[in-house]
């Protein structure tokens, strides 16, 4: 059968089955965009390119498959790489197709030309430049496999015009050796000896922790974690980017570590005599200062990753291999711990004494965000899935909202992106259709791509969007506040301009705000009730609100600062 | 690249330099995404030098002295490692190696200090490699302790422009195999 390389990619993709791409169409794509009239997939067209990367990641986050976006050269492929560089701090499986100017033209400066696999060598797990319309099927099936296995990861494929319009004999390779990727290894053969140490380790152990980040969800370790700790009764603590890998209901829960983290979960680790890290890599969120970082603790190091081990912090026992595998291995093993009631007896005083809290909410307002998200979360479906921008409400979003399981928080982690929880949440939204997702999100962030909303209300994806306005940059005012002696640099944004709810209304989305408590629970109960057309909600919230607990910026987190309610007393 | 001298004797390098003897998959790209990754993690690339390998068009070899001062060199190998293009990497302590370089230098030489030139060459197993009446091209291929000592005496002659090809490596044979 003789396809052009357009219907060649296409059909590939439809072989990857692959449902949804996201994407945004220009010249040197062009020729791909015909075939998608006559695909069974659907194509949702953006308004920025920088959206279809982030609604690619939210799907993915979501779903736990690959997300697709597909662009234009030049300008096209140039926004969408802050998603790419995203996903690739974040590890989010993602195969994003660029158009190239045709074959000859690469390397004359020719209209919308840019090297962008040359820009993404280092924000992506591979790219490929494709040379030939007959490999195409190769090079798509290769870009899946790599970005779904091992340490998953965004893929990028720049097709020339020129080979889109080109003619080849259809074929799809079904083994593995016809990808020829003769350097990828993703798996290794599990360490027994390695095994034997950690289960040793354990063994030993009077004060362990399991320290669960990103890469538990990747592998969908979570019923192992599950098993694992309920087994032995090791607390576990959740990073940012494994909030639902473990129920946040459950008691062995601590919450989330870090410079933001839960009082118990961050003393915990440092008073730990072993932790047992499951595809987290020590980021610099977490740690803190890296020399007080649990500096009693022995190190158990599971990561499909080998570079992840001795990067920050030496592992005490390194076990190359997936989170699953790992918890299996040792559960297979009968790892157990000594006995634990000192250690949870000490802990539990740190969760009675510093729990999350904050001020009493006032009827008239201003609102306060963290009280909002609780409000928001007291009336969502089980399973509704949240998303975030970054910044203050993020934290507050991970702190206050319940996640009982994998796939119900999607957010910008590694990278930071301001921005991420608008167009993410219509990537989830699509990806789990039966979920409600709400986005929480920033007046900042929502400025940076709300217009994607028009996208939502065309293509009939009825998100919610809570913005937590306080009409600051409000992550950085804090730290103006805190380090920099309450000098405001280029922080106000104006609660009022732009008018949101107009702004909303403009968009085809519902429109509502709220300034105090009486409104906030009736535009809750309106947005819950509206599920054909996304819903956007202002709600005012106080400007001075800082988040709690602190570990501020390269301090140890033995000095994490508590919230002005808890301080004074005896730690 | 480090701006530090090699300071090694012969055939010895010294501690903190690393050889990488890697085979990388012949594709466009394949060294920008090397050196790239250099780059962006801060290691340091001594010296580098790549050709097809095996007489297979489908790789090439590439041997990378590395700082490993820069980095662990555990973490170098590690991020290596995850190129895609990236199919073997064989670490190469000094002692285990067998490292060969090739030097080029031409210097303007007169018939004031032909004959002294002539007995450097000789004496550092270089050889002549081509010659006119104002200037004389040596070349040696040795080790880069021998490359080191020829430049070195080739500094005190007028207008010397040196080129090195950065070393190649491969692993010594076993104990049975070495005179």
């Amino acid at each position: 059968m003789q396809l052009t390389g357009a219907q060649a990619l296409i059909k590939s993709l439809e072989h990857e089955g692959v449902d949804t791409i996201f994407g945004l169409p220009g010249g040197a794509i062009l020729p791909v965009y015909d075939p998608i009239l006559d695909s069974s997939i659907r194509h949702i067209l953006v308004r920025h390119e920088q959206g279809a990367g982030h609604m690619a990641e939210g799907y993915a986050q979501a779903t736990g498959t690959a997300g697709v976006a597909m662009v234009t050269s030049g300008p096209g492929a140039t926004n969408i790489v802050t998603p790419i560089a995203n996903a690739h701090m974040d590890s989010t499986p993602l195969v994003v197709i660029t158009g190239q100017v045709a074959t000859a033209s690469i390397g004359s400066d020719a209209f919308q030309e840019c090297d962008i696999t040359g820009i993404t060598m280092g924000i992506t797990k591979h790219n490929f430049l494709i040379q030939s319309a007959h490999e195409i099927p190769r090079v798509v099936a290769a870009a899946f496999h790599l970005a779904t296995t091992g340490r998953p990861g965004p893929v990028l494929i720049d097709l020339p015009k020129d080979i889109s319009q080109s003619k080849m004999e259809w074929w799809y390779p079904s083994t593995l050796e016809e990808l020829d990727l003769p350097g990828y290894r993703p798996e290794v053969p599990l360490d027994d000896e390695a095994v034997a140490q950690a289960v040793a380790l354990i063994g030993a152990s009077e004060r362990p922790v399991l320290y669960v980040g990103g890469g538990t969800l990747k592998s969908t370790a979570h019923l192992e974690l599950r098993a694992f700790a309920e087994r032995t009764k090791i607390p576990v603590v959740t990073t940012l980017m494994a909030r639902g890998a473990f129920p946040d209901s459950h008691e062995l829960h601590l919450g989330m570590p870090g410079m933001h983290g839960m009082y118990s979960a961050v003393t915990a680790i440092q008073k730990a005599d072993l932790l047992i890290s499951l595809g987290a890599r020590f980021d610099d969120r977490v740690t803190g200062q890296i020399s007080s970082f649990a500096a009693g603790a022995k190190i158990i190091h599971v990561d499909i990753d080998r570079a992840e081990f001795n990067k920050v912090r030496r592992a005490d026992v390194a076990l190359q291999t997936n989170v699953a595998s790992a918890l299996r291995a040792l559960d297979a093993a009968k790892a157990t711990p000594l006995n634990l009631d000192v250690w949870w007896k000490q802990i539990r005083t740190w969760q009675e004494r510093y729990p999350l809290v904050y001020d009493e909410p006032t009827a008239d307002g201003p609102l306060l965000a963290q009280h909002v998200i609780k409000a928001i979360a007291a009336q969502a479906a089980p399973g509704t899935i949240v998303t975030a921008g970054v910044g203050q409400h993020q934290m507050w979003a991970s702190q206050f909202w319940e996640f009982e399981e994998p796939g119900t928080w999607v957010n910008s982690g590694g990278a930071g992106t301001m921005g991420f929880g608008v167009p993410a949440a219509i990537g989830a939204k699509v990806g789990r259709p039966d979920r409600t997702v709400w986005c929480i999100d920033g007046d900042g962030c929502f400025q940076m791509t709300a217009q994607e909303l028009v996208t939502a209300r065309a293509e009939g994806i009825p998100i919610k969007v809570a913005i937590m306005n306080n009409a600051y940059l409000g992550m950085v005012r804090q730290w103006q506040e805190m380090f920099y002696e309450e000098r405001y640099s280029e922080v106000y944004l104006s609660a009022d301009l732009p008018d949101y709810v107009k702004w909303a209304e403009a968009m085809g989305c519902v429109g509502l705000r709220a300034r105090n408590l009486q409104e906030m629970h009736d535009v809750i109960e309106i947005a819950n009730q509206v599920n054909d057309v996304p819903v956007v909600i202002d709600f005012r919230t106080d400007t001075a609100e800082k988040v709690f607990p602190m570990v501020a910026a390269g301090a140890s987190n033995d000095d994490i600062i508590v919230h002005p309610l808890q301080r004074g007393d005896a730690r | 690249m480090s701006p530090e001298p090699f300071l090694g004797a012969d055939n010895h390098a010294p501690v903190r330099h690393h050889i990488l003897s890697v085979l990388v998959e012949n594709k466009a790209g394949v060294l920008a995404r090397i050196a790239g990754l250099f780059a962006r993690r801060g290691f340091n690339i001594y010296s580098l030098a790549v050709a097809p390998s095996e007489g297979n068009a489908q790789f090439s070899r590439v041997t990378i002295v590395v700082d490993a001062e820069s980095a662990p060199l555990e973490q170098i190998v590690g991020q290596l490692d995850k190129l895609v293009n990236v199919v073997a990497i064989t670490d190469l302590a000094p002692r285990d190696a067998i490292e060969r370089e090739l030097l080029l230098a031409s210097l303007t030489v007169d018939n004031a200090n032909r004959r002294e030139v002539l007995d450097v060459v000789a004496n550092a197993g270089a050889s002549i490699v081509d010659v006119n009446a104002l200037s004389v091209t040596v070349m040696l291929a040795g080790t880069p302790g021998a490359c080191d000592d020829l430049e070195k005496s080739l500094e005190s002659f007028a207008e010397v422009t040196v080129q090195r090809t950065g070393r190649v490596a491969l692993p010594r044979l076993g104990p049975t195999a070495t005179a």
